[in-house]
């Protein structure tokens, strides 16, 4: 209790940016029954600006479009018109190509090592434009810009915000090192947020993307810290006797849900981002744990044995009467609620098989969402479309992702180690 | 390439020994113990030991000779269970009477279980197996102030096999003396 506020400056912390190269490479596998034909046109580029080839920015936005299984992607190099601006476009070459959207653009080099990325998409039938948009950056900012682009096209064409532009956080495991990894969405440029000779669990980040909380075995037992994705300081947030574990964000970013057994049972606290005002929310005689709050912060979800095994609950987030929520089945765990609060996702055990499973909050519809058999730890995209979780591939911990319909998968792979507890980071702003 | 086990291996080292020769228990449990007990009583009068409170540097330690029902340290649950099995009881009975006869010694009970589900809940399993043990000992009279709980959940799990065999190793909670 004494130590909670104690910030500690991270000596060990690692920050090592890797530009251009892919931690995870993500493999679609299905998608969805009636995908968008879309044509991009590759980017034209002057002569002394950045990005060729596999690094063309349109490159990064095909294959963002392609792996969220909503799009389908078309080869352009054999249609004679290759446009970077509404005046260039020959509609129909498009309209023969069977496009429904074309996107243009083109990177220019501006004076003080700027460049400018300009684009268009338009309808290729109605023949109208849909977006144009300009961009001034620097030039390691083109991955993200090309990210920011698939989303307005993503949004644009489904009527959902994309989440290209956002990041991930895992945890590796490469011999006996543990390291909590940030990434973009695309498996991108990973990050290593901190790194430890004993396990890292449960990641789980602050609304506005700027902090992680996690649990740390490196004091040989679960310690929930806090820590800066912009300075690295990290500070205890709870250290109490026994463990200290499960730590979940409020939306609001003021307070979070964590688990604490000092020498009994785990039940679920909050505690305030600074390590006071702790309060217990659950008391009962049996494991309480996993709490996640409903988007609203009203209320908090968790998983509890109370019943003879592990089953999903809801409570006030000030206490009160606990009431269950998954009935079905008798291995319910890790419960996650959707963007919009109307869905839960969770890992059902059944025959041996754990596996992603999703649940409608107003109808009790239940559906099982993968086709793995050793899942933990989903989390949502920001979005509520797309469900990322953990699971085991060729004996190693492998991260796979499930669209909330079950139509599309995408297993990431990584190289060498193991990969386990994603979360999936919030939206950009 | 990176296997728990080695890990367990290192942080209970001991141990590992004595948990592949798990089945095998000495029937002679109950006397082996006060024999040590009264050996370990006479450390103090048997020259050089440093006076007062310490139970090591005995030539027969009883918590690591093989013979003695102390140096069996693991007991096992069953899957997504926390109740202590009759068949351990009289290996934590004999933990129980070491430490009310050694005030100063202090134990850790670390629980542990299979890789299977969710991490988290798995270190509410395992931190449930290790009170589960404590319960034991407290009923005997220890006292808490000589007995830790510390769940590892299931992440000292070994992920070498993915069958039952090694899946019921895991499911333990290791009885660690201080300075151990």
């Amino acid at each position: 209790m004494i130590k909670i506020r104690s910030f500690l400056s991270v000596i060990f912390i690692l920050l090592l940016p890797v530009t251009s190269q892919a931690a995870l490479d993500i493999e679609i596998v299905g998608g969805a029954a009636q995908q968008i034909p879309i044509a991009i046109v590759p980017f034209s580029t002057t002569a002394n600006a950045p990005g060729a080839g596999q690094d063309n920015i349109s490159t990064i936005i095909g294959a963002d479009l392609r792996r969220s299984g909503l799009f389908r992607v078309l080869e352009t190099r054999g249609v004679a018109n290759q446009p970077h601006d509404l005046p260039e476009i020959k509609y129909p070459e498009w309209v023969a190509l069977q496009a429904q959207a074309l996107t243009v653009g083109k990177v220019e080099a501006l004076p003080g090592n700027r460049l400018k990325v300009s684009f268009r998409l338009v309808d290729v039938l109605k023949q109208n434009q849909l977006a144009g948009l300009e961009y001034n950056i620097a030039p390691n900012q083109l991955r993200a810009t090309a990210h920011r682009i698939a989303d307005i096209i993503y949004e644009k064409l489904t009527g959902e915000p994309g989440v290209f532009a956002t990041r991930i956080s895992y945890i590796t495991r490469v011999g006996k090192r543990y390291a909590l990894q940030v990434a973009d969405a695309d498996g991108y440029a990973p990050q290593t947020v901190v790194s430890s000779n004993e396990p890292i669990i449960s990641p789980s980040w602050s609304p506005d993307g700027t902090k992680l909380a996690y649990v740390s075995f490196e004091k040989k037992k679960p310690i929930i810290f806090v820590q800066s994705l912009v300075s690295g300081q990290r500070y205890a947030l709870a250290n109490f006797k026994g463990n200290n574990s499960a730590p979940s964000w409020s939306p609001d970013g003021k307070r979070l849900a964590i688990v604490l057994t000092h020498s009994a049972n785990s039940q679920v606290y909050t505690i305030n981002a600074d390590g006071t005002g702790l309060q217990q929310v659950t008391r009962s005689s049996a494991i309480d744990t996993e709490p996640v709050w409903s988007p609203d912060g009203g209320s908090i979800y968790f998983t509890s044995n109370r019943g003879g095994a592990p089953q999903i609950y809801r409570i006030p987030a000030t206490g009160g009467d606990a009431k269950r929520v998954t009935f079905e089945g008798t291995y319910n765990v890790s419960p996650r609620i959707s963007p919009d609060g109307k869905a839960l996702a969770y890992i059902r055990q059944e025959q041996g098989r754990f596996r992603v499973t999703i649940q409608d909050l107003a109808t009790g519809q239940v559906q099982i969402l993968s086709d793995t058999a050793q899942d933990e730890s989903p989390s949502f995209a920001p979005n509520g479309r797309m469900i990322l979780y953990a699971t085991n591939a060729g004996g190693k911990g492998a991260l796979a992702a499930v669209s909330s319909d079950g139509r599309v998968k995408q297993r990431l792979s990584e190289t060498g180690g193991d990969v386990r507890e994603p979360a999936w980071g919030p939206a950009a702003n | 390439m990176n296997k728990s086990l080695i890990m367990s291996l290192v942080l209970v080292a001991t141990l590992a020994a004595c948990s592949s020769k798990a089945p095998k228990e000495a029937p002679a449990k109950v006397d082996d113990m006060s024999m040590n007990q009264s050996g370990a009583a006479g450390a103090g009068d048997s020259a050089a030991s440093t006076s007062g409170t310490s139970t090591s540097g005995m030539e027969v330690n009883p918590l690591k000779d093989p013979n003695n029902i102390l140096s069996k340290r693991s007991v096992y649950f069953d899957y997504d269970k926390d109740d202590v099995k009759a068949e351990y009881r009289p290996m934590i009975e004999a933990h129980a009477k070491y430490l009310l006869a050694n005030p100063s010694a202090k134990v850790v009970l670390q629980g542990n279980t299979d890789e299977r589900g969710s991490r988290e809940y798995n270190l509410s399993l395992g931190q449930r197996r290790a009170v589960a043990v404590k319960n034991v000992m407290n009923l005997l009279g220890v006292q808490d102030k000589q007995i830790e709980t510390v769940s590892f959940g299931e992440e000292k799990a070994n992920t070498s096999m993915q069958d039952e065999s090694a899946y019921k190793q895991d499911r333990r909670t290791d009885i660690v003396y201080e300075g151990e």
